[in-house]
């Protein structure tokens, strides 16, 4: 049964060369095999969460090593949920992607997809930081692919700088790591919540160095104020199926806060006092604001959508930066409405982009089904805003019931209700001038006259990211209860850290002699204390 | 020793971040090579600088660390990897545009509508 906790990073691992191999040449049979590899992924993620859903820690060792040793995947409540969430966005997008023909525009894009998927699933399910640096990296060559897919000068150039800030991004993750290999003597997660709490007071400067190079990585992820500048121009200028499955890429950076900063840096802990209050929650406050500016202030409809992620992350990061159990519990509930509202919005992007030629905000030819279009928009435009009666409004609502322990408490809702204004402005605007005013101008032909009709399966897609948004909305007490349940169990990481240290394994080559495997064990252990002694 | 290698990984990311805020692929590609040949040897001297000694448990009182040594094979091998990417993704920016520069470039749309 444990078996399955793997298979969310085996299947597309499998399946991705198996359509470069099988496939190449058969678009249709490439279809069929990603579609189906989705599903699966769906499957096996429900059964994921079902399994862990009451409270059971899921272990795989790799090779059956033991834990701080061995790589070990490990599943609780919220890396189900993450990849759960992860697989069934993937559907929409690629059903979207299908319908819309991106697919066809280049090579090996179901390829490149599963790979994609492979990475983001193992950064959800790895219980290793270092295992997490070569997961990221899987999810960014795979993307880097995507992100150029189909070329053009425009979108290379924005590739080029979405690659150069990544690798950048990679080196300081390493940099982290390294810092804290030296501190601690270990990267297995579980065994650093132990070292940890070890270190003396008088020796933090190392320590305290890691915590904030390793937040300094996600927060590049998370596209948190003034990490973001890799984001506009690499959404705006991705294919728009593409954009919308990187609306999971910054979830990833926020995944990796919390779980690294509730299980290795808690909020009690003295060595890294101050780091969530102190840093995080003013520059979430500022990356809040600033996405709501950027959204009034955009000049095409790909880079307002591109600020009102960087919006919606800032209000994910205020969630998260209140580190309480309700506010993390909330910060669940936001990432998913992200996720989904994030994606349909980009994919109405693409809708609109494909009928006009363009996603100025000027007047134009009216786009093609402009009635559907515009009211998907609307209803994507009013979850992202936070107006009633979607799931944008419930989840800000939380945000500000959570925020009452704080002392920024004024500041956490001026910020989020200010912004929420100037967002629901700046979308009202685009509204107004890319469906009504086309209306009353109705004069010129589209700019690219052979742009193909969108297919129905497009609008599906889109419909189904909408309807997945209105059952968040109506299932919310429901959903809720599940992530305040899940920041529980974050918020007492002693079950996580007894299963992972505590599950037998191998320890050297061969040798399943209890006594031995003890003795190893003490001994490798050696460098270690000695390192964090130092 | 230690003052070597910690001023080597010292110049390198220093040289690193002045190429890398250069604004021409080129200088910029070379300067991401040296931070991650820098992040190499630092990840190498995380687990200790330790002179002839073997990276086995032979006895437990004189070995060096084995586990940086296997983290900085993969950590070289991905950034060769990655160095790879950025190359030829750059390379094929610049034969398209006919232009180098990293920094944002003059939108199209945005001199159209003004053109028009």
């Amino acid at each position: 049964m444990m078996h399955w906790l793997i298979a969310p990073v085996v299947l597309p691992a499998m399946m991705a060369p198996f359509i470069i191999l099988a496939a190449r040449y058969h678009i249709g049979i490439q279809r069929v095999f990603s579609v189906v590899g989705v599903l699966a992924m769906i499957a096996i993620a429900l059964g994921l969460v079902i399994e862990t859903s009451d409270g059971t820690i899921m272990l795989y060792q790799l090779g059956d090593w033991a834990a701080p040793f061995g790589i070990v995947l490990v599943g609780d409540r919220l890396s189900t949920m993450m990849v759960l969430l992860m697989s069934v966005l993937a559907l929409m997008v690629l059903l979207y992607s299908i319908g819309s023909d991106w697919d066809r525009l280049g090579q090996h894009f179901h390829a490149l997809f599963q790979f994609q998927l492979m990475g983001i699933a193992g950064a959800f399910l790895t219980g290793d930081l270092f295992n997490l640096f070569v997961f990221f990296e899987v999810l960014l060559i795979a993307s880097y692919g995507l992100m150029i897919h189909s070329g053009g000068n425009a979108r290379l150039r924005a590739g080029v700088q979405y690659v150069l800030f990544n690798l950048l991004g990679s080196t300081l993750f390493l940099f982290a790591l390294g810092a804290l290999y030296a501190e601690t003597g270990t990267l297995n997660m579980a065994d650093l919540a132990q070292r940890v709490t070890l270190i003396g007071a008088e020796e933090t400067v190392g320590i305290r160095v890691a915590a904030v190079l390793l937040i300094l990585v996600f927060a590049i992820k998370a596209a948190i104020v003034p990490l973001h500048f890799w984001l506009p121009s690499s959404y705006a200028e991705a294919p728009g199926p593409v954009a919308a499955l990187f609306a999971i890429m910054t979830k990833v950076g926020a995944y990796a806060i919390i779980r690294v900063y509730t299980l290795i840096f808690p909020a009690d802990l003295a060595v890294t006092d101050g780091l969530h209050g102190t840093w995080l929650l003013p520059f979430a406050l500022l990356s809040l604001a600033l996405g709501a500016v950027g959204v009034l202030a955009a000049r095409k409809l790909d880079r307002l959508v591109a600020f009102a992620v960087i919006s919606s992350m800032g209000t994910v990061m205020v969630a998260v930066g209140l580190f309480t159990e309700q506010s993390i519990a909330t910060a669940l509930y936001y990432i998913i409405h992200s996720t989904l509202t994030a994606a349909a919005l980009f994919l109405i992007v693409d809708l609109v982009r494909r009928s006009r030629g363009h996603l100025g905000l000027v007047a134009a030819a009216p786009v093609k089904g402009a009635a559907l279009v515009a009211g998907l928009f609307m209803a994507a435009a009013i979850a992202m805003v936070g107006l009633p009666p979607l799931s944008g409004f419930i989840g800000k609502l939380m945000v500000l019931s959570a925020s009452f322990s704080s002392p920024l408490v004024v500041w956490v809702w001026a910020v989020v209700l200010v912004s929420s204004l100037i967002s629901i402005v700046g979308f009202a605007r685009a509204g107004s001038v890319l469906f009504w005013k086309a209306q009353a101008e109705g004069g010129p032909a589209p700019l690219e006259p052979d742009a193909p009709t969108p297919t129905p399966l497009s609008f599906a897609a889109v419909g189904g990211l909408i309807a997945l948004l209105v059952a968040h909305t109506l299932l919310a007490g429901r959903i809720y209860t599940y992530t305040t349940t899940t920041a529980a169990q974050l918020f007492a990481p002693g079950p996580y850290i007894a299963t992972v240290l505590g599950t037998p394994g191998k320890l050297s080559g061969g040798g399943n002699d209890a006594e031995k495997d003890v003795d190893t064990g003490e001994k490798a252990t050696v460098p270690a204390v000695k390192a964090g002694d130092h | 020793m230690e003052i070597l290698v910690a001023s080597a990984i010292g110049i390198l990311t220093a040289a690193g971040m002045y190429l890398v805020l250069r604004l021409r692929t080129f200088p910029v590609i070379l300067g991401v090579s040296l931070l991650t040949y820098a992040v190499n040897v630092f990840l190498f001297a995380s687990g200790r600088l330790t002179v002839a000694a073997p990276p086995i448990l032979t006895d437990a009182t004189r070995y060096t660390d084995p586990l940086p040594q296997a983290l900085v094979l993969t950590a070289i091998v991905i950034s060769f990897g990655m160095t790879a990417v950025v190359v030829m993704i750059s390379l094929g920016a610049y034969l398209g545009t006919d232009d180098d520069h990293v920094d944002e470039m003059p939108d199209p749309d945005a001199a159209q509508e003004d053109a028009t």
